[in-house]
């Protein structure tokens, strides 16, 4: 039961033939299984989860508040706050921190009774592409335990891919939901920026940062968007707009959808199987009807480097906090402030992490901002307008989600730009603000290849719409990794 | 490119080892030499995209609401005496 998705276990639930008790303890006998060669989770919340689940049966019994996650077990990325339950980002400096609220997200899920069964592994403050730089342990991909899940929600990716949870939420930066989602043959969708409120996600790059599920199917991230999306009093950046039923745009139809290919992203640095798999998605979608045609942003060749100024240059602001003050590590015996703040920032903060504060600093120093940061914001717009051009005449952009399938571990950890590269079809999107999705299409070998659809600014809906349709005319969602 | 490591690592308040220092060095060089393409961006007319979405301030009537849980709170403090956060000394 634990390879069902949400939509499927929601009719057994409500129909009474399965107990939300049975399906978290099933949950749970899954991870005692393969949580040993996946790693997906840095923290296990079993007794919280069944008392959830009783609730959940409770309120099946009654008929009252039944909600399509009621009783569905969940697992929450480790950057996401839970009242009284360890929130590390994955980082030494937090690795003792119990929040003192719930994140939004959190608050939704709780109230529309999904059972959270844990918080799962990440990249280190969300910073990395294949959830090695976590303080804790790398996690593995469910397809290949030699091969990383991505990142850096790839702890959530796995945990989904390994069916040891059924949904997942993750955070997307420059692609930390769709590129392990990718690698690990999942849905992912990064809403557009504002349509889910941040509060309670522990800060990365704040104008970037944006929340989103991972699941098994496009039915699933349907109906975890009707939950998650919406305007929040207490995150000014959420935008105060009506919140469709997501799952109208379940039809299974693209006849006369306007498809545009981006051709910057099919030619060289994109792995050939990658490429393949992806003209044979297009293929399929235009014997559905939906008419295609090529795209040019000539501006994706800089989007790299605009992100690794731009979100350091926010990150090195937001990483401030951590200073041994108010909560986390604090380095003893240090005599003064100022030697205290250092040294506890050192032993704290990981080698990328510290990096990118590096970076982000020298980024927005005196005599380089102008050159470095400046120069980025104003780059930002050409990519920006670059999208509007192309959805003139477009419904929703196609491209590969990552130019390769998941590499092994180890791969890429001692060049930090071959790294940052893993994320070039993924970046342009962030910068922008815009909503892409990422779903299977594909194996080379074992490992599972992601077509990335991405729409305009709070269109989601054209996503679903898009990706449900050559969901349903495929058959890669049904294939599990076999551990 | 020559970047003055010991400097940012102060404006960063880390205290890097002599390693990490190196490491850094030619590491942030190769990356900001990568950064340098953007310059090829003719932007002269360009204005600079803080936030992706329209964005403005929201403001909302200054009023004090009570706190229920300030020893939930202060428990995550590393040092804290009678309800306030206590560090090393600032003034000699």
């Amino acid at each position: 039961m634990n390879n069902k998705t949400a939509h499927e276990l929601h009719t057994l639930l409500t129909e009474r033939k399965l107990s939300a008790t049975e399906l978290t303890e099933a949950a749970f006998a899954r991870i005692e299984k393969v949580e040993d060669k996946v790693k997906a989770f840095v923290t296990l919340t079993k007794d919280e989860a069944l008392k959830q689940a009783r609730a959940a049966d409770e309120q099946f019994k009654s008929g009252k508040n039944i909600t399509p996650l009621t009783g569905i077990p969940i697992a929450v990325k480790d950057n996401m706050c839970t009242r009284g339950t360890l929130t590390t980002c994955s980082s030494k400096i937090l690795a003792n921190y119990l929040p003192p609220y719930d994140a939004t997200v959190v608050t939704k899920l709780k109230a529309a009774g999904a059972v959270i069964i844990g918080k799962t592994n990440l990249d280190e403050f969300a910073m990395g592409s294949s959830t090695e730089n976590s303080a804790f342990h790398p996690t593995r991909n469910p397809w290949d335990v030699k091969t990383v899940p991505g990142g850096s929600s790839g702890g959530s990716a796995a945990a989904v891919a390994a069916s040891e949870t059924i949904l997942a939420t993750g955070s997307d930066t420059g692609g930390s939901i769709r590129q392990p989602a990718s690698f690990c043959g999942v849905v992912g969708l990064k809403p557009t920026y504002g349509r889910v409120s941040r509060y309670g996600l522990v800060a990365f790059a704040s104008s970037l940062d944006q929340i989103g599920p991972l699941t098994k199917d496009v039915t699933d991230a349907a109906i975890m968007m009707n939950l998650l999306a919406g305007h929040d009093p207490k995150d000014s950046t959420s935008v105060d707009l009506p919140v469709p039923d997501y799952r109208q745009a379940l039809v299974g139809d693209v006849k006369n959808v306007r498809i545009g290919v981006i051709k910057e992203l099919m030619g060289a640095g994109i792995e050939p199987e990658v490429k393949d798999a992806i003209k044979a998605a297009v293929n399929k979608l235009a014997e559905l009807g939906a008419k295609i045609t090529e795209v040019s942003l000539p501006s994706f060749e800089y989007a790299v480097a605009t992100y690794y100024l731009i979100a350091p240059a926010e990150a090195s602001s937001n990483l401030a906090r951590y200073d041994g003050v108010k909560f986390g590590l604090r380095t003893k015996g240090d005599k003064d402030l100022i030697t205290m703040y250092s040294n506890t920032r050192q032993e704290g903060f990981g080698p990328e992490v510290k990096r990118r504060i590096m970076l982000g600093t020298y980024a927005l120093s005196a005599g380089y901002y102008d050159a470095y940061y400046l120069k980025a914001l104003k780059v930002r717009t050409v990519i920006k307008r670059d999208f509007e051009k192309a959805f003139k005449d477009c419904d929703v952009l196609l491209s590969p989600t990552a130019p390769t399938v998941a590499f092994k571990l180890g791969a890429k950890t001692a060049d930090p730009l071959a790294m940052y590269l893993s994320d070039i079809a993924t970046i342009p999107v962030n910068l922008a603000g815009l909503p892409a999705l990422s779903l299977p299409c594909g194996f080379a070998g074992n490992l599972p290849i992601g077509l990335q659809v991405i729409g305009q600014a709070f269109k989601e809906d054209a996503l679903f719409r898009v990706s449900f349709a050559y969901e349903q005319n495929t058959e890669w969602h049904k294939k599990t990794a076999a551990l | 490119m020559q970047i003055d490591i010991e400097h940012i690592a102060r404006l960063a308040r880390v205290a890097l080892s002599p390693e990490e220092k190196k490491l850094f060095a030619r590491q942030l060089s190769s990356i900001l030499e990568f950064a340098a393409n953007l310059q090829k961006v003719e932007t002269n007319d360009i204005p600079p995209t803080a936030h992706a979405i329209p964005m403005k301030n929201v403001l909302r009537e200054d009023k004090t609401i009570p706190c229920e849980n300030v020893e939930e709170i202060l428990a995550n403090a590393p040092d804290e005496a009678s309800h306030m956060f206590r560090v090393p000394k600032i003034l000699e």
